[in-house]
């Protein structure tokens, strides 16, 4: 019995994890970082990456002891090893179950294949990365969300997930900013940008 | 040394749950702005009220250091978060990634995602020089 109910078990950790595990397994994380007198925000990393830089020399934004941020940074290197983790090993292959009206949509946007994936490699394969259109818009996306996150002072981690848990209005307006943003680009700008 | 490898430990987690969430997916973050499935708001609605609960019931207990357990409060003000979340906002359906998924994605293989790396380095490196020209 027990062997039966361990390769349940493990078969189901192989498939796609519901979102009412992962969801509280997230506030877990941000609790666990909390309890470890620090706080979850991802997107303070990108700060720290540029004082390392040397940022600090030009900008006062950036002149501060990025040593004390060193907790933070590893908490970025276990995420990468996470993500090898999971996907090497405890994933069978991607097969995401989004919506067909979805799937329908992005094909005639040209993204063929949608969910086979976790990226499109209509956009993240080397191929695409060489095209001008492609590049252009992996370091648009990039940039906006690097000058964007930090405008806004956090990112998902930050203010959707620690700063609603903690019922901090300037995180509601930011989270109201973020999907406003996302509904502008995915209704209005993907149409002009993927015909 | 040893005093990181709970925080190694703990991003390991963070990445194994974002992989098997499909939050790191650009698929999935299309699929929650076109309304088309329950499956991000449900991620993110119930982190939050665990995450509520977990930080009412916590009022009570010390941290680690025997500090209390407070989240740092974010500043006043509307301009910067309305303006930069929106921004963010444009830039994460984009790329499909926000800053913890990039690092996450590069894990899983997916190099290209340095370059997103990348320009969200310059993005916030490019903020850092207009902060002051910039309304809070």
């Amino acid at each position: 019995m027990n062997l039966i109910f361990t390769f349940i078990f493990m078969q189901s950790i192989l498939e796609p994890w519901p979102w009412y595990v992962c969801g509280p397994l997230i506030a877990l994380i941000m609790f666990i970082l909390i309890y470890f007198g620090k706080t979850f925000g991802m997107s303070s990393n990108l700060r720290t990456l540029c004082a390392i830089g040397g940022a600090g020399k030009k900008v006062k934004f950036f002149d501060f002891d990025w040593k004390e941020q060193r907790w933070n940074l590893t908490v970025v290197l276990g995420a990468i090893i996470g993500g090898f983790i999971a996907h090497s090993y405890l994933s069978t292959p991607t097969n995401i179950d989004l919506n067909p009206e979805t799937v329908i949509t992005l094909q005639t946007m040209g993204f063929e294949n949608a969910g086979k994936s976790l990226l499109p490699p209509e956009l993240y394969s080397w191929d695409a990365v060489f095209s001008l259109k492609g590049l252009a818009i992996l370091i648009i996306g990039g940039f906006l969300v690097g000058f964007g996150t930090r405008y806004a002072g956090g990112c998902t981690s930050g203010h959707a997930i620690t700063g609603l848990s903690s019922l901090q209005l300037p995180s509601l307006i930011a989270v109201i900013g973020f999907f406003m943003g996302g509904l502008i680009m995915i209704h209005l700008l993907f149409p002009l940008i993927f015909s | 040394m040893a005093k990181y490898i709970k925080f190694l430990f703990v991003g390991i987690i963070f990445g194994i749950v974002l992989v098997k969430s499909e939050a790191v997916s650009w698929y999935r973050i299309y699929e929650m702005f076109k309304f088309e499935s329950f499956h991000m708001y449900g991620i993110i609605g119930s982190s939050v009220i665990t995450g509520i609960i977990l930080l009412l019931v916590s009022k009570k207990f010390k941290n680690i250091n025997g500090g209390l357990m407070t989240v740092p409060k974010k500043a006043k003000g509307l301009p910067r978060y309305i303006i930069g979340g929106t921004i963010f906002g444009l830039g994460w359906a984009l790329s499909g990634a926000c800053p913890g998924p990039m690092y996450i994605l590069v894990g899983t293989g997916a190099f290209s995602v340095i370059i997103v790396i990348l320009a969200a380095i310059l993005g916030t490196y490019v903020y850092g020089i207009l902060k002051d020209k910039l309304p809070h």
